[in-house]
């Protein structure tokens, strides 16, 4: 990790942190703060990496603004956080795509629903796009060629894949820990990610807005969350069913495939829909304004899968299934070319950083 | 904007811990509530946003609390630190009382924690607040407007018109305009005057200007000097604080816990002229941190500086601002401004008298006994030779905590007269009369837990006569 204006800010709070340790009940940063007397950069995109964003530590904080020592570690680490996106990308000449991410991600989501329509418009014919379909086995291949769908999303979701895991790496590399990595740490980690502790807060939950604590973004973010990964479900029992079972999509309304889809789309949609209505109300204090863009763009990103999913479900049997198709698989496409290129690689990271948490916690060592 | 053409049942004035404990339970029992914190509301809080944890009476474990820690070994932790400058009624009656606090904190929103680390192990003594005294002043707050209670920030009572023991109306200005506002009953739960330096210069001087205010500056105890103009009993000796060593490069105000420097055992301590003054090494930390503020504000200038070698620096909590190092004891005295010949001759003459077996004896985890020899003041415990570089030194100053002085109250937070009446309708609570209970010393947690308790019982009284 580079030295930054904002490495050099979050270094100066972490420090009166660890003199005042006050909010090591909040979450798992001040523990892991604790263990620690000198910070590198490297230290802070961990600490960065760790933080959820509660904002807990910044109402309960004494030296918050307007104190003379302004801090406001939810904003300074979500700086550094940015930041570490673009650092640990992979290739590295594609940082450059974070610095306007909002701009990065609603481009690829335009440009990814034109390049569908254009496609299906100029490669089908009319009556193949526009007539309607029965919701019969193969009836969005007449639409979009199964060869096609296969070869551009095994091509952009693998790329991406690889992409995210140079990223981890990178981000380990800089960002991780010699402690051991034992089965309780991973489990613990695991644990971690997957029940959202540290947006818990100690027991309350986030400060959405004021000093008030609610569970509300921990559970709107698990609806958003386990909404994506039974989307992600809902793919893979489809390849299984066409794959193994040699059954071609659209499957029947009672299928693993679109039952896991239609519960994971309105998870998608509940979630994400929460999570920007919180951001319009949210307390301009604790957060990085200037972070906003990627935020919501995100959000947005996987409202319209969601959205243009669930549009497809209900007109899969008539005259608007091709664009329906068309729409939906070009947002899936835009999902998977920026999913290493947008504020989507946060669950790597984050996952990352617990898992340090977890290790060195296990042994007490930092250094 | 609330009406205060309409008198209240009852009138609190400040706006920390021990004022929200009686504005909430005044309200709880039906009481309409007018709460006057004189702090923006993001200082609000007094002391209070700068405590930590609250020191509790215990039988058993409960969630928070290791063991137990009953009343009688309680007192005698106050009776030591007082040196016998308390009431042991009333400091028997917190005791017990902050026994049974616990329902009603976490009811009104507090939320604890399991103490985790710090310097001093308190988890057996002392529940921890999530978030610290802030986040206790907030939830104090969100409870307070839920119920209810209305509350002015940025707004200050002035004088409380005392009439025969009776307060009959209260002086306010609220965001710089005055105001006259009637209450039926008054809580002065306002504070001590520590901040008030043009009030702390009558019995310090212009050593003053040297000190440094660790807590909030609102507390310039208008109520407190208004009261005892009136007739109302003083308790405690007007010219102690509470004083504790901070690093100098601390803020005026505010600074809290983060400038706290606890290098004094494991390094010799010299004042501006490169002296030594005090045994550095008398007790441990945890029950000498105390007697460091007065010291230094001894010494001229008000100022000292901490000075060790390489091999101490891990054994203590460091500041929140960096360590001074430099490779020679010389430069080293160049970087803190001293004269580096008066200070290399202190650390000799204070090497020559270490015991030669210092380096095998020492140890940081007890009174070790390392003493030097021959040396005026001795070092009594922790005596190393200060030989390897990098040499490591902090700038000390005196930084006060709080003030002695109060009014005097009975066992049910009713201020007491000088004639030794109770007031009529006055009732007070926490620092403002934290005096009767610890008449000198410290005992951490304790300023919270007589909050917490006076706070508690003035408003329940302060209700129960504003519907008589």
């Amino acid at each position: 990790m580079q030295e930054t204006d904002a490495i050099a800010d979050a270094r100066r709070e972490i420090e009166v942190c660890n003199a005042c340790r006050y909010c090591e009940g909040f979450c798992a940063v001040f523990p892991a703060v604790e263990l620690k007397r000198e910070f590198s950069a490297g230290d802070l995109s961990y600490l960065a990496n760790l933080c959820h964003g509660c904002r807990g530590c910044y109402y309960a904080c004494q030296y918050a603004p307007p104190h003379e020592w302004g801090i406001n570690v939810p904003r300074s680490l979500a700086l550094v956080r940015d930041q570490s996106y673009a650092e640990y990308a992979w290739p590295p000449r594609l940082a450059g795509a974070f610095a306007r991410n909002g701009v990065t991600v609603a481009a690829s989501i335009a440009a990814g629903i034109a390049l569908m329509l254009l496609l299906t418009i100029g490669f089908v014919s009319d009556a193949a796009l526009y007539g309607a379909h029965k919701v019969v086995p193969g009836s969005f291949y007449q639409v979009i060629p199964l060869w096609m769908m296969q070869l551009v999303g095994v091509a952009t979701f693998g790329f991406s894949l690889v992409a995210l895991g140079m990223g981890a790496a990178r981000f380990w590399r800089d960002a991780g820990t010699p402690a051991p990595i034992g089965p309780r740490a991973v489990l613990t980690a695991v644990h971690d990610a997957l029940s959202l502790k540290n947006l818990g807060g100690g027991g309350g939950g986030c400060n959405d807005n004021s000093e008030r604590f609610s569970l509300r973004r921990r559970y709107l973010h698990h609806a958003m969350m386990y909404g994506f990964l039974l989307c992600f479900a809902a793919t893979c029992t489809g390849f299984y069913d066409h794959a193994i079972l040699g059954l071609a999509a659209p499957y029947p309304f009672l299928s693993a495939p679109v039952l896991l889809g239609t519960l994971g789309g309105i998870g998608l949609l509940v979630g994400t829909f929460g999570l920007f209505a919180m951001k319009l109300v949210a307390d301009p204090g604790p957060t990085a304004r200037e972070l906003l863009g990627a935020d919501v763009a995100l959000l947005a990103l996987l409202f319209f899968a969601a959205l243009t999913g669930i549009a497809l479900l209900a007109l899969r049997g008539t005259g608007g299934m091709g664009i329906a198709l068309a729409v939906h698989l070009g947002v899936i496409l835009a999902l998977f070319v920026t999913l290493p290129y947008s504020k989507m690689v946060h669950g790597v990271y984050r996952a990352a950083a617990l898992l340090r948490a977890a290790a060195e916690h296990r042994v007490g060592v930092g250094g | 904007m609330p009406d205060l053409s309409k008198p209240y049942d009852v009138l609190v004035a400040g706006g920390g811990n021990a004022a929200l404990c009686a504005a909430i339970t005044a309200r709880q029992n039906g009481a309409s509530v007018l709460l006057i914190e004189s702090a923006p509301r993001a200082f609000r809080g007094g002391n209070s946003r700068h405590t930590r944890n609250l020191r509790a009476m215990h039988t058993g474990p409960t969630g928070v609390l290791t063991e137990a820690y009953l009343e009688d070994e309680y007192w005698d932790d106050l009776k030591r630190v007082t040196g016998g400058n308390t009431d042991e009624a009333l400091a028997r009656m917190t005791i017990r009382a902050s026994a049974g606090v616990f329902g009603w904190m976490k009811e009104s929103g507090v939320q604890f924690q399991p103490s985790l680390t710090g310097t001093l192990n308190l988890s057996r003594t002392n529940a921890f607040f999530l978030g610290g005294g802030k986040a206790l002043v907030n939830a104090y707050y969100l409870t307070a407007e839920r119920l209810g209670v209305d509350i002015l920030y940025d707004s200050e009572v002035l004088a409380l018109h005392l009439d025969n023991g009776t307060v009959r109306q209260a002086d306010i200005t609220h965001k710089g305009f005055p105001r006259t506002v009637t209450a039926r009953c008054v809580v002065a739960a306002s504070g001590g005057f520590q901040a008030n330096l043009d009030w702390m210069r009558q019995y310090w001087g212009d050593a003053v200007d040297n000190f440094v205010i660790r807590g909030t500056p609102y507390n310039r105890g208008r109520i407190l000097k208004n009261l005892l103009d009136q007739g109302v009993a003083p308790v405690g000796d007007p010219t102690q604080c509470h004083a504790v060593a901070l690093d100098a490069r601390a803020p005026k105000f505010d600074g809290g816990i983060t400038t706290r420097l606890d290098s004094v055992p494991y390094s010799i301590v010299v004042n501006r002229d490169g002296e030594r003054f005090y045994d550095e090494g008398e007790d441990v930390w945890p029950k000498r941190y105390a007697i460091w503020g007065r010291l230094i504000a001894q010494q001229p200038g008000q100022i000292a500086y901490s000075v060790c070698d390489a091999k101490s620096v891990p054994l203590f909590m460091p500041s929140v601002f960096p360590a001074m190092v430099a490779p020679t004891l010389e430069a080293l005295a160049g970087k803190l401004g001293l004269d580096p010949a008066k200070l290399v001759a202190t650390v000799e003459r204070y090497n020559q008298a270490v015991a030669e077996d210092a380096a095998g004896r020492f140890n940081n985890t007890k009174l070790d006994g390392c003493a030097t020899q021959g040396l005026e003041p001795p070092k009594t415990n922790w005596a190393r030779r200060i030989d390897k570089a990098p040499f490591t030194g902090y700038p000390l100053r005196p930084g006060i905590t709080f003030t002695y002085l109060g009014v005097r109250v009975n066992d049910r937070a009713r201020v007491l007269m000088e004639d030794g009446r109770p007031a009529g309708n006055l009732f007070a609570s926490g620092e403002i009369m934290a005096g009767n209970i610890l008449g000198k010393g410290y005992l951490a947690g304790f300023g919270m837990t007589i909050g917490t308790v006076f706070g508690r019982i003035a408003g329940e009284e302060a209700a129960r006569h504003a519907r008589n």
